[in-house]
């Protein structure tokens, strides 16, 4: 090649076109998909709380996102009923689908772990809870305060075992509250219109199909429990 | 005949424009490009390495933490998800992008038979960039992200810096560009220069605020992808395009492989970037778009990987003298291992197993490390004796480096991959509780952090060499590094080549 003109334009051709089809095209195509009734906004405390799961990066080892059942087996796992469509994001800015699951998925840790108490002992001492976990513990979330100077607003924790402060009482701070009241909004369980042809659910059509039926066989002919090498 | 050793241009490197001019003039221009460009690259070069140890240690650290979970938990700034954030942002903008800052700079003056234009501009901008890095890892440290997976640096107070500093360098190079004194455009600079283009367009599309939902999914990994493809990779080819004939002194294979590598990557791999949300809630087309796509990508990835070999091809045992060769050469076959891999990644069959496991982590190790990183040491040992008109001090320090890092990466690729897939196998499976998942993962885990450990002394070692070569006492070493290795390309005058 001698021109640079040649060059320029294709150069912004080509990314032209792609940002046309995988930014553009779905602008308009997702435009009108609305929240579901049940759905609610993030009231501030949620807000606040889904900021603190961004700030210490809990994306980096928990999904939310259930995908269809005739795909892989995220519901067979327990983690939802439904395959999750656009609607269930309405109000998440930014996006929290996630590309690891060193952890669980989290989309429906509020129906599945409804108890804000285990979720603040989980976040204080996982390995309190949960022998075999390998999330990190965060101390840093909560304060360890003398049994006298606890106020009548603190949430006292009833945190137990080997890790527990000696003579202390271990006390959420609001980043710790407002997480676990993010985790508890985490429900998609309404109902959503036809999830099988949901507009824009991915694992629909004739190729999500054909995968779906060898995934259907593949729990029954697979590793099962078997220990690879 | 002058023995190509390192750092001697070897007179047969005729694939560069200019060819057919009197060896006197060529090298002439090469010096006077060399020094236009000399301290930007340098300050390039100096802080990439700052950066590569910063992201080292965040790496380490991280690594570390996932079979020691207690490790370090007290403070914020040292959780897992903030030190994997720093290690990823370090790694790629700071130590990745700044290094190709640095060999872009230093390549594309050379190949238009230009000097540098307004050098100061593009030191400028190269310090803009460093100072948008650090204030974006500080804020990442402290709890402020964007909370977008490879943007995680904040939009407004650490991104425009890139895009500005960013600028300034590209401003430069076009300018060297439009003023060159050579007709035809060699294909690196084909590469650069669309990168350097591609960039600010993906980055701004990609920190846009107004997307929410699964669009914010969407636009996130249209952006993550390109960054890899349009970013690093196409100034990673860039730089083996010019680095192995150099070292050869033998021209490329095939102009037009060239060409149809070059286009093909820029409208294939631009489209490949949902292929990261396979299953999920994202339309089913655009998935597909993707999955397409990067199967197509096996087009320019076989026209390259042809390209690159035939060009070596019976010259295999220059490796032995050349430390960037053997740099250069393992980074193009890691290119185009892990293209393949991600085609095979993104059917739908391999990504239900695969996906959300450590496979993911071993493959963009494959790209970012095996292939960019190790073709940016590739470029660093070629450029820096140009920069400081000294030879690199010692023989046994490229040694540790390039077999610490050659271990180091091999053993965390192979170790992520093997569990990711166990693991995969694993999640799929609703018979196996998710504990189970987890345990699988340890041992695969630990053999990472060693991997990383000996990753992260192969970075010191080379710091440490970089360091000696620019401060340390005048080099007593007159000749090349490996210049005593018996060179069989040049022996024979007059025999085949």
């Amino acid at each position: 090649m001698t021109r640079v003109g040649l060059l320029i334009f294709g150069v912004i051709a080509t990314i032209g076109f792609a940002a046309i089809i995988l930014v553009g095209l779905p602008r308009v195509a997702l435009f009108s998909v609305t929240a579901p009734p049940e759905l609610q906004p993030y009231d501030p405390v949620q807000q606040r709380g889904r900021h603190v799961y961004i700030a210490n990066g809990c994306v980096y080892c928990h999904s939310q996102q259930i995908r269809n059942a005739a795909f892989t087996t995220d519901v067979l796992r327990g983690w939802g009923d439904r395959a999750s469509v656009p609607a269930d994001y309405v109000y998440d800015r930014p996006h929290l689908l996630g590309t690891m699951r060193t952890g669980p998925d989290l989309i429906n840790v509020g129906v599945r772990l409804p108890n804000a108490d285990w979720h603040l002992i989980h976040l204080y001492d996982p390995r309190s809870l949960v022998e075999w976990s390998i999330m990190p513990a965060f101390p840093y979330l909560f304060e360890e305060k003398d049994p006298e100077a606890v106020g009548p607003g603190d949430r006292v924790v009833p945190v137990r075992g080997p890790r527990a402060p000696a003579g202390k009482v271990v006390v959420a701070t609001e980043d710790a509250l407002a997480l676990v009241e993010y985790l508890l909004s985490l429900r998609r369980v309404y109902p959503v219109p036809e999830v099988e042809s949901a507009p824009g659910a991915e694992g629909v059509g004739p190729a999500a199909g054909a995968a779906g039926a060898a995934a259907a066989r593949a729990p029954a002919s697979g590793p099962g429990g078997r220990t690879m090498p | 005949m002058s023995r190509p050793g390192e750092a001697r241009e070897p007179p047969g490197a005729l694939s560069v424009p200019g060819a057919g001019l009197p060896l006197e003039e060529e090298v002439d221009i090469r010096l006077r490009a060399d020094a236009s460009s000399r301290r930007p690259v340098l300050v390039c070069f100096t802080t990439a390495l700052f950066w590569l140890l910063l992201g080292s240690i965040a790496g380490d650290v991280s690594s570390l933490k996932l079979h020691l979970p207690d490790l370090l938990v007290r403070q914020g700034w040292l959780t897992f998800g903030r030190q994997r954030t720093v290690h990823l942002n370090a790694m790629i903008y700071g130590w990745a992008s700044l290094a190709m800052l640095g060999v872009s700079l230093w390549i594309v003056p050379r190949l238009v038979h230009n000097t540098l234009r307004w050098p100061r501009l593009a030191t400028a901008g190269v310090v803009v960039w460093n100072v948008g890095v650090a204030i974006g890892i500080a804020l990442i440290l402290a709890g402020i992200n964007d909370g977008i997976e490879w943007l995680e640096m904040h939009r407004y107070l650490a991104d425009p810096l890139l895009v500005v500093g960013g600028g300034m360098v590209g401003v430069t190079l076009l300018v060297t560009l439009l003023s060159r004194k050579v007709d035809h455009l060699y294909v690196s600079v084909w590469y650069m220069f669309g990168a350097f283009v591609w960039f600010p367009v993906i980055y701004v599309i990609g920190n846009w605020p107004t997307f929410h939902g699964v669009e914010s999914g969407a636009v996130n990994w249209f952006y993550a992808h390109n960054a890899l493809g349009l970013w690093l990779t196409a100034v990673g080819l860039g730089a083996i395009y010019y680095f192995i004939p150099k070292v050869l002194g033998r021209p490329i294979y095939s102009y037009q492989l060239s060409l149809l590598g070059f286009w093909g990557l820029a409208f294939f791999y631009s489209l490949n970037g949902m292929h990261h949300l396979v299953g999920g809630p994202i339309p089913t087309w655009m998935i597909t778009t993707s999955i397409v796509a990067s199967v197509l990508m096996i087009i320019p990835v076989l026209a390259v990987a042809v390209n690159h070999h035939m060009t070596m091809i019976g010259r295999f045992s220059a490796l032995r003298y050349s430390p960037t060769l053997r740099f250069v050469v393992l980074g193009a076959i890691a290119y185009t291992a892990v293209s393949l891999q991600g085609m095979f990644t993104a059917l739908r069959e391999v990504n239900r197993i695969t996906h959300f496991t450590q496979w993911t982590i071993a493959h963009s190790h494959v790209g970012v490390y095996a292939f960019v990183t190790f073709v940016l040491f590739g470029s660093m040992y070629y450029i820096m004796p140009r920069m400081v008109r000294r030879e690199w001090p010692s023989e046994r320090l490229i040694r540790w480096h390039f077999w610490l890092v050659l271990s180091g990466i091999a053993i965390y690729v192979i170790a992520l991959t093997v569990v990711g897939v166990w693991q995969g196998l694993a999640l799929i499976d609703p018979q196996v509780p998710f504990q189970r998942t987890v345990e699988i993962q340890r041992p695969g885990l630990v053999a990472r952090s060693v991997a990383g450990l000996l990753l992260t002394a192969g970075h010191v070692v080379f710091v440490w060499h970089y360091w000696r070569m620019v401060r340390g006492p005048a080099a007593a070493r007159e000749l090349p590094p490996f210049y005593g290795v018996r060179p069989i390309v040049y022996t024979e005058p007059g025999g085949k080549p």
